[in-house]
């Protein structure tokens, strides 16, 4: 807030003068980015547990990538220089975690770069895009890089070390079903940050205790899933079941750190349950009927897209508004 | 598991009586429901077993009255907005403040007594914010007098509505009571002068809102040497159990008493509602929900008969039955006196009411109290109420009973900025420099003096402006409290939204308060904006939301004029 501070007069003492309030929340915009970068250490923890520590590798290429890219554009169109918020470095981890274990650290580099690039500052920064950067830089690289992107190396003490799949192209394509205590673990195949349902429930967990992210979000999401899950479950036997659809791929993960992303979220509460239970349906839908063993990415861009149609549809009620 | 005192005093219990209950933790008991029926319960009407580990985990414990206390607030409809039951008990003999459920799973005796002592039911209104609350600097700090300052600069506009109109001249010598300058208009008060002094001049004068505004300077004289000072020019005591609505609107109105809750609209004003309106009740406001301001808090404390008494005065003005006073629960000795006093007293109820801000607001309030919204655009009298704020009722007591006109400003002078912090009974229009001189001074690390309360207050860059008879506190902050946060674009998170009492969307307005769209500022309710500044409080993204929508809501006020004019 711009602050003036004026020579008292008569009296010779600098007072300050802002308009009210003159007090404030604990919460500033570093802090919130903070708390998210703390709250994905598990998830960074658990993808060296599984799949070594040379996954740090790729972690850090994006990191350094998104970092670097925010900052350069920044210096190039002359904006401060703003890193220190710390999204930059959110959007790097995010889409480190998202990217199979071994991917190949240029190639990661390349995405990292795209997500600010594309996925943010052409928007305008921080607070302006409508896609989240990370999964649009995933998305990138996806399209780019297709057999890189679904080569997966299986995890340490992966307990079937047979299918090299993850557990949703296992289910999709050879009709395996992945059992409940492993997915919860992290110990079977997938993206780096999103096999362990422990580590990312801790770290979501953390983000929702201290209200940095809605609640709703993830709750909406959960809700969805076992909804709608749970009827095409019930007229088609050969669906999986619901809870699979929670524990298995990245859904826990999206629920709680991609989907839960300030800028691309509804500001509303009625919005926010909209955006949920849509994302909700569209992964289900895809990954039983679409063609991807795997829909979480492409359901939150796609309902990150209707935002700003959905804020403007659930326009709370005004306090004393006669409808 | 514990037991509620049942209907009959148990005969083997010798503390029965004072309904002490034992607890047989082997016992089955049926399942607690906290009834919310309309009607008003007794304690003694609580399921009388219930099982505590079925108890809200948000009870607490604590205080005291006997099972047939009346279950405070349990006759209104407002029942939805009801957040939190508290139910105060003894265990063991020892007064705690702990949940129930913890207490007993510590207790390791199966048999504990347990004193059911008051059930409290707070209510409040969905959105706010909780800031800290700073209270302790002050509330413990009885009401001073501050003799008279060296100069008393009175400004003509103290109140909402049209300046008064000056009725004395230069150098004219006035005595403290006389009225130095009459009401011009409906919406208007008298000024009188608060001392005995000589007029030095009549000029501009900067004020604590931040304007320049006409103002009659008057240097205080004192009583030459074995002279007696003149009598105050008061108006004739009336008789508070006879006198009549007419002659307590007309008092009110010559003691220029102005609402003290802020806004200091004329008093008299709101007493003369329109034909045709119904009021159903007078509400008091004793919320004081701004952050470290303790002075209705000391009212309640020191004064409580007087608040009685005024609101049965402003009750009769306006020829109401039902008066309420709310208060939020961070005052727990407040309401405790606040009840004894309305003890006995027909139609008057003590409402505890949530602590949480802006609770004192006069939507807020009234959503609180009754559970009815006052609809955009209209009053809180198209509601059935009226509100007044606790230190208004002192003055109307006051007016009335001793006939003392609106002479001084009760405030609090607090802050970590100001040395010793106290509540003061000050003079009109003693320069803001003297009252903190008063208190010791300024720190050396203050840096913002605050007229009002740290949430709606205006900061001063001139400490020669004067109190007014509205004004409600000077707080002054340290250099690190007044530091502001660099401000980041807006994140979207929407804490902003959840915080509005009045379920705007700040960030959006805000956005088209900058881009100048005032018809979609119009459309999204900016002016049904009260600037209480839940959302700037909340906002991580330190965007200064009071000052667009502030500056929003003018222009599209002129655009709503400039179209209603050529229409």
């Amino acid at each position: 807030m711009s602050t003036v501070t004026v020579s008292e007069a008569g009296g010779g003492r600098d007072l300050v003068i802002t308009t009210s309030p003159h007090m404030h929340s604990r919460w500033t915009t570093r802090q919130v980015m903070w708390f998210v970068v703390l709250s994905l250490l598990p998830c960074v923890i658990s993808a060296v547990v599984f799949f070594g520590v040379g996954q740090l590798l790729v972690i850090g290429s994006a990191v350094l990538f998104a970092v670097g890219t925010e900052a350069l554009i920044q210096y190039l169109t002359k904006k401060p220089i703003a890193i220190r918020d710390g999204s930059a470095v959110i959007t790097g981890l995010l889409l480190g975690l998202v990217l199979p274990p071994n991917f190949s650290p240029v190639f990661t580099a390349l995405g990292a770069i795209f997500s600010i690039a594309v996925g943010k500052m052409v928007f305008g920064g921080l607070g302006y895009n409508i896609f989240n950067p990370a999964l649009a830089g995933r998305a990138f690289l996806q399209a780019a890089f297709p057999v890189a992107i679904t080569t997966w190396t299986m995890p340490h003490f992966a307990v079937d070390t047979v299918s090299k799949a993850t557990p949703l192209a296992a289910f999709k394509f050879d009709h395996v079903l992945t059992g409940m205590q492993p997915l919860v673990v992290g110990n079977v195949g997938g993206s780096l940050g999103e096999t362990s349902a422990i580590a990312v429930l801790i770290g979501g967990g953390f983000l929702l205790v201290t209200r940095v992210a809605n609640w709703r979000i993830p709750l909406s999401m959960l809700v969805g899933v076992l909804l709608f899950g749970g009827i095409i479950w019930l007229i088609d036997p050969a669906a999986p079941n619901p809870l699979f659809h929670v524990f298995a791929g990245s859904f826990l993960f999206g629920a709680m750190f991609m989907a839960t992303d300030y800028v691309t979220s509804p500001v509303t509460n009625l919005g926010l349950w909209i955006y949920g239970m849509g994302i909700s349906l569209i992964i289900v839908l895809i990954r039983v009927y679409g063609g991807l063993p795997e829909g979480v990415m492409y359901s939150i861009l796609f309902m990150n897209a209707f935002v700003p149609l959905i804020n403007r549809y659930t326009r709370p009620k005004i306090f004393g508004e006669v409808a | 598991m514990s037991e509620f005192p049942s209907r009959e005093p148990h005969a083997e219990c010798p503390e029965a009586s004072r309904s002490r209950i034992p607890v047989d933790v082997q016992q089955r008991h049926p399942r607690l429901t906290i009834p919310f029926a309309p009607s008003r319960l007794r304690v003694s009407e609580l399921p009388s077993r219930l099982r505590v580990s079925e108890f809200p985990s948000r009870l607490r414990v604590s205080e005291f009255p006997n099972p047939d206390t009346p279950l405070p607030n349990c006759g209104h409809s407002g029942f939805d907005i009801i957040t939190e039951i508290v139910i105060f008990v003894t265990i063991a003999g020892a007064r705690s403040k702990c949940g129930i459920p913890h207490v007993l799973r510590r207790c390791t005796d199966p048999l504990v007594l347990i004193t059911l002592n008051t059930v409290m039911i707070f209510k409040t209104f969905p959105g706010g914010v909780h800031p800290a609350e700073q209270k302790e600097l002050s509330e413990h700090c009885a009401f001073e007098i501050m003799p008279d300052p060296d100069v008393v600069i009175l400004p003509l506009s103290q109140h909402l509505g049209k300046q008064a109109r000056p009725l004395v001249e230069k150098r004219a010598v006035v005595v403290k009571g006389q009225v130095v300058a009459e009401a011009d208009g409906f919406i208007s008060a008298p000024v009188h002068s608060p001392v005995n002094g000589t007029v030095k001049s009549i000029g501009r004068e900067s004020n604590a809102s931040g304007f320049v505004k006409d103002a009659l300077v008057i240097i205080p004289t004192a009583p030459a040497e074995g002279e007696e000072a003149p009598a105050p020019q008061f108006l004739p005591p009336l008789d508070a159990a006879t006198v009549s609505p007419a002659d307590i609107r007309a008092r009110v109105k010559e003691a220029g008493i102005v609402g003290q809750g802020g806004a200091a609209f004329p008093t008299f004003v709101k007493l003369s509602p329109p034909e045709g309106k119904t009021i159903e009740v007078v509400i008091l406001n004793g919320c004081e929900c701004e952050p470290y301001l303790t002075r209705d808090h000391r009212f309640m404390l020191e004064r409580p008969e007087a608040i009685v008494g005024g609101l049965q005065l402003i009750m009769r003005a306006l020829g109401v039955r039902k008066g309420a006073i709310g208060i939020e629960n961070n005052k727990p000795d407040a309401i405790e006196a606040m009840r004894r006093a309305v003890q006995g007293v027909e139609g008057l109820e003590v409402v505890a009411l949530k602590t949480k801000y802006p609770q004192g607001a006069e939507k807020m309030l009234i959503k609180a109290v009754n559970g009815r919204e006052v609809p955009v655009g209209k009053l809180p009298l198209d509601v059935g109420a009226v509100i007044q704020n606790i230190g208004t009722a002192v003055a109307v007591f006051d007016a009335v009973t001793k006939g003392e006109p609106s002479l001084t400003a009760a405030l609090t002078v607090t802050g970590h900025g100001i040395r010793t912090p106290k509540n003061l009974i000050v003079p009109v229009g003693t320069p803001l420099r003297n009252v903190i001189a008063y208190c010791g001074g300024l720190t050396d690390d203050a840096a913002k003096v605050i007229v009002g309360g740290p949430m709606m207050g205006v900061a001063q860059h001139d400490l020669s402006a004067p109190v007014m008879k509205a004004t409600s506190g000077i707080v002054v902050l340290t250099k690190a409290q007044a530091r502001a946060e660099e401000e980041t674009a807006c994140l979207r998170c929407g804490k902003c939204i959840d915080a509005c009492p009045l379920h705007l969307q700040p960030t959006r307005l805000a956005r088209t308060s900058q881009l100048g769209m005032l018809e979609q500022a119009e459309e999204y309710g900016i002016t049904v904006c009260m600037e209480c500044g839940s959302c700037a409080y909340t906002c991580p993204a330190h965007i200064p939301l009071v000052q667009w929508l502030r500056l929003g809501k003018q222009k599209v006020i002129q655009m709503q004029r400039k179209r209603s004019a050529t229409a």
